[in-house]
């Protein structure tokens, strides 16, 4: 009932006793009700979903480079086609992402400022490279099933634009993974280059991609709160061990060797154990020192500074436009 | 320091999935006008056959109630339970009612 009671408070009540207007917020995010952009948020809540939804759209703006690499050299038209649609969608995920962001009251300038001054992250996983074909049905297979893991939980986030901004994309994600495995499967069921080409991919790509689902518990500083304000529903370490056991049966199905040799099925918990991630790695390509961190942000900041003069032409002839509308209006 | 507004106009964006639905809104983007809006909304929004047609309106246009005053304006529906069929009690043997 105390709870309750506090509900019924109006918006000045909320500003005098902030302790309440947390413990009401609390309670609305306790019994599910979803957030909206113009309701009462305590500041940090409005200011973790900020770092966090602009983080997620800078990955989805900068997981266009590793793809992209590719397009101009797909082993078939169905191939680049589809390359094509993928590396388009992750683009428009970055745009449904960014305008999720600026619900919270930032501008999407700004957020891209702190991107291409460096000052934004986003997913280690881009800092990685992709030197052959297989990485391609890798990331689909690998990268993507990893997102989708960690983002079928924000489908039921609390801010309400989030949650429907994540329906959209997991919707769409779907033929990504797809379209991986079934590069996967015609890499290992092709000539032994092939099917090495393939194994050497998933070489490269196994660690870091559980490395995407963040520091483990114990170490994973916004795991507790975000929980608590129903950002986040299910936590790193949960979702990395559910990865893990629906990728490995795949991976068996591909006839490709997960490079953990302490991978085994426990039976008696109907989990896979895994050996030690290295997480020294993470913490190193986080900071900056990826293999391809630079190269990264050095190919976005020339896309922007490339895209300055038709950025600054379409505004002018609008403004033109609109001149020219007023006139033939008075 | 009053900065000059860099991004382009907000707009927002409804589609109509299919003839005889109503637009429905799906989602906001920023264009230097009206027609680049419309580009836009078709590149961000139905990349998969999602509509038939668009609508995009400036973002500063629309007119939204204030969730703080959620209360009073909806409060007077609350107590209008005779508003809905359920309210009445009809005998059984009446039927088409």
């Amino acid at each position: 009932m105390y709870t309750q009671g506090l509900d019924q408070l109006g918006p000045e009540h909320l500003l005098k006793d902030p302790a309440a207007a947390d413990a009401a917020f609390q309670a609305r995010v306790d019994r599910e009700d979803k957030i909206e952009p113009k309701d009462w948020m305590p500041e940090p809540y409005r200011q973790t979903l900020i770092r966090q939804i602009a983080q997620h759209a800078h990955s989805e703006i900068v997981g266009m480079l590793p793809e992209g690499n590719w397009i101009t050299r797909a082993p078939s038209l169905r191939r680049k086609a589809v390359l094509i649609a993928k590396v388009q969608d992750e683009g428009g995920h970055g745009m449904y992402l960014y305008s999720a962001a600026e619900t919270l009251g930032v501008e999407r300038a700004a957020l891209i400022d702190q991107l291409l001054a460096g000052r934004a992250k986003y997913s280690s996983i881009f800092n990685y490279p992709t030197p052959s074909w297989a990485d391609i049905g890798a990331i689909g297979w690998l990268v993507d099933g990893a997102a989708i893991m960690n983002q079928i939980p924000l489908c039921r986030c609390s801010y309400g634009p989030y949650a429907r901004a994540m329906v959209r994309i997991c919707k769409e994600e779907s033929f990504h993974q797809r379209q991986g495995y079934e590069i996967m499967l015609t890499l290992a069921r092709g000539t032994p280059a092939q099917r090495q080409m393939a194994q050497d991919s998933l070489n490269r790509w196994w660690w870091p991609v559980l490395m995407m689902f963040g520091p483990s518990d114990v170490a994973s500083k916004h795991t507790a709160q975000s929980m608590r304000w129903k950002i986040k529903r299910v936590t790193n370490d949960e979702l990395r061990q559910k990865f893990i056991d629906i990728t490995a049966p795949q991976a068996e199905y591909l006839g490709l060797t997960i490079p953990d040799p302490e991978l085994k099925f426990d039976p008696q918990t109907q989990h896979y154990r895994h050996g030690p991630i290295d997480w020294s790695e993470f913490e190193r390509v986080l900071a900056g020192h990826g293999p391809l961190n630079r190269e990264r942000m050095a190919a976005r900041r020339a896309a922007h500074e490339a895209g300055a003069w038709v950025r600054d032409a379409a505004a002018t002839h609008a403004a033109k436009q609109a001149a020219r509308q007023t006139g033939v209006a008075a | 320091m009053n900065q000059p507004q860099r991004d382009w106009p907000l707009w927002e964006v409804f589609v109509r999935a299919r003839s005889g639905l109503e637009h429905k809104h799906v989602g906001s983007l920023h264009a230097a006008d009206a027609a680049m809006a419309i580009d836009h909304a078709r590149d961000v929004y139905t990349r998969r056959q999602e509509g038939v047609s668009l609508w995009v309106v400036r973002s500063a246009d629309i007119v939204a109630s204030d969730p703080g005053e959620a209360d009073a304006l909806f409060e007077p529906a609350r107590d209008k339970v005779y508003r809905h069929p359920t309210f009445y009690t009809i005998p059984e043997e009446v039927k088409n009612l």
